[in-house]
């Protein structure tokens, strides 16, 4: 068990904010950490290893991270992180980035097989994919069999075929090491593959913490399905009125009803969805 | 031809580099923790210590002289304790010369090297902390191998522009031969004596060899970014 009990203060995007968060973490949880840019996840992360000072109280099973008296520094918490930008050490192979954090070369070459990278084992960083580097990382981060694994958006900046590689593979070591994870992410999809309990906050706060399940599927009304979009355009076809909606990377046209075109403007976030689901053959 | 550069007395050439080599050797071991500290630390000192660090740079090279000949003389504190104690003078001889080229060169070695880490992602040197290493051995196995270029910037530079110092070992080291005589102060004898002929091969050689020094640095410098980017 991780107990986390935090206060920070911070210089957000909208002036002076404070990080005040208070929770515990199962040993073996997959956490994922969610919200607006600016709220502190990535604060809360570089607290948690010991990257940035706070006040308050980590323990981690029965050893003291942080508290009153004590403070652990970085090196002494043997943590794994995984940084969004690889933050690969370029001047050593794929292999010797591993063995740098601990010399024990069973779980390289255990790590490098897991995730498909024996053979890119004698190559440097430089000439590795995005994806590969950041499969690196995360081996680099399990090398210290941590008991507690950070990854602050480990995958956004990866193509979407490249994301779902890896988050089977984020899976998978999950699967075999058991680590404690916390993971910064906005993508519902991947939140929903990988963590068992999803937190998002809120400048500084906590607003959620629940299962992926109700913190990211909403049924509300009687549709069938529904999306959450936005308005990007409203344009006249003809004699009816057609808006252009965006939904995650997808724009959707939506024919309009002449009392809707009155209630909607560009940039009003809408639902887009039907009661009436007509299947199509063909 | 052959004969004439085999006449031609090389010890000033010699004693030039010999000091050069010195001081940056001495200058490397000192700046590598200061420039490391300066690009680490987010203390208010840090200003301070940067304007310190650089005055050297806008200072005439008599004023910076005229300090150290006063600070190591026999007069001083720290000149008497050195003539007392170990029986040595700190003027007018080649120490002095590497004492005065350390302060005088200080900058060039410490900025390359304080841009050199501060160019390097702020993650990669914390990426090294969390797996557990400390401050020297994150600088010596992953800051240092990862700025090659910016370390030997500073080197080279410090070599070359300590090659062509001339106030500040005129004023500290005057011109005794074989000891505090190096190639700019000779070639300011020679001019002084009128001898136009010697003024002239030396001030040539002088030329050549800083041009090769820098022109080495910025192929190698340049060599380094093109393959970086090749991959």
């Amino acid at each position: 068990m991780i107990h986390i009990d935090i206060k920070k203060k911070l210089h957000g995007t909208k002036g002076l904010m404070n990080l005040d968060v208070n929770f515990d973490i199962k040993e073996g949880e997959f956490l994922a950490l969610s919200g607006l840019s600016g709220s502190g996840k990535t604060t809360l992360l570089r607290v948690l290893a010991g990257l940035e000072e706070s006040s308050g109280e980590i323990k981690v099973g029965e050893e003291i991270w942080q508290d009153k008296d004590t403070l652990l520094r970085v090196q002494e918490r043997g943590i794994g992180f995984v940084f969004q930008e690889y933050a690969l050490f370029e001047n050593m192979s794929v292999e010797k980035n591993l063995l740098y954090v601990n010399k024990d070369k069973k779980l390289a070459d255990k790590l490098l097989e897991l995730t498909e990278l024996t053979e890119l084992k004698k190559r440097k960083p430089d000439t590795l994919s995005g994806g590969q580097k950041q499969r690196v990382s995360l081996c680099r981060a399990m090398m210290n069999r941590p008991k507690l694994l950070l990854m602050d958006e480990p995958l956004s900046a990866l193509d979407p075929s490249m994301r779902r590689k890896l988050q089977n593979e984020i899976l998978a070591l999950h699967k075999e090491f058991a680590t404690t994870t916390i993971m910064v992410s906005h993508d519902p999809a991947e939140i929903y593959k990988l963590a068992q309990r999803v937190i998002v906050l809120e400048n500084g706060k906590i607003i959620s913490d629940s299962s992926p399940q109700k913190a990211l599927v909403q049924h509300t009304g009687s549709q069938k399905f529904s999306f959450e979009g936005e308005v990007i355009d409203i344009v006249q076809m003809d004699v009816i009125w057609v808006a252009i909606i965006a939904i995650g990377q997808q724009l959707v046209e939506v024919v309009l009803s002449a009392g809707e075109r009155k209630e909607l403007s560009i940039g009003k976030k809408v639902k887009v969805g039907t009661k009436a689901f007509l299947p199509i053959i063909g | 031809m052959m004969e004439f550069f085999a006449s031609l007395d090389y010890t000033p050439f010699i004693l030039s580099f010999k000091l050069a080599g010195l001081t940056t050797l001495i200058l490397f071991v000192i700046s590598l923790p200061l420039a490391w500290f300066l690009s680490q630390t987010r203390s208010k000192t840090k200003p301070f210590l940067e304007a310190i660090t650089a005055l050297p740079i806008v200072l005439p090279p008599s004023v910076l002289g005229f300090y150290i000949l006063v600070s190591l003389s026999q007069n001083s504190p720290l000149g008497a304790f050195f003539e007392n104690v170990f029986g040595v003078s700190l003027v007018f001889n080649f120490t002095s010369l590497v004492i005065a080229s350390c302060f005088y060169s200080l900058p060039f070695m410490v900025q390359p090297l304080q841009g050199g880490f501060e160019s390097i992602n702020k993650n990669i040197i914390e990426a090294s902390y969390i797996a557990g290493k400390s401050q020297t051995q994150t600088l010596f196995k992953v800051a240092l191998p990862n700025m090659k270029p910016a370390v030997l910037t500073a080197i080279i530079i410090t070599f070359a522009h300590t090659v062509g110092e001339f106030g500040v070992v005129l004023m500290v080291g005057g011109s005794i031969e074989s000891e505090t005589k190096v190639a700019s102060v000779a070639i300011y004898e020679m001019v002084e004596m009128m001898d136009y002929k010697g003024a002239h091969i030396y001030s040539a050689l002088m030329v050549l060899m800083s041009f090769i020094i820098l022109l080495a640095v910025y192929t190698f410098n340049s060599s380094k970014r093109i393959g970086g980017f090749a991959k």
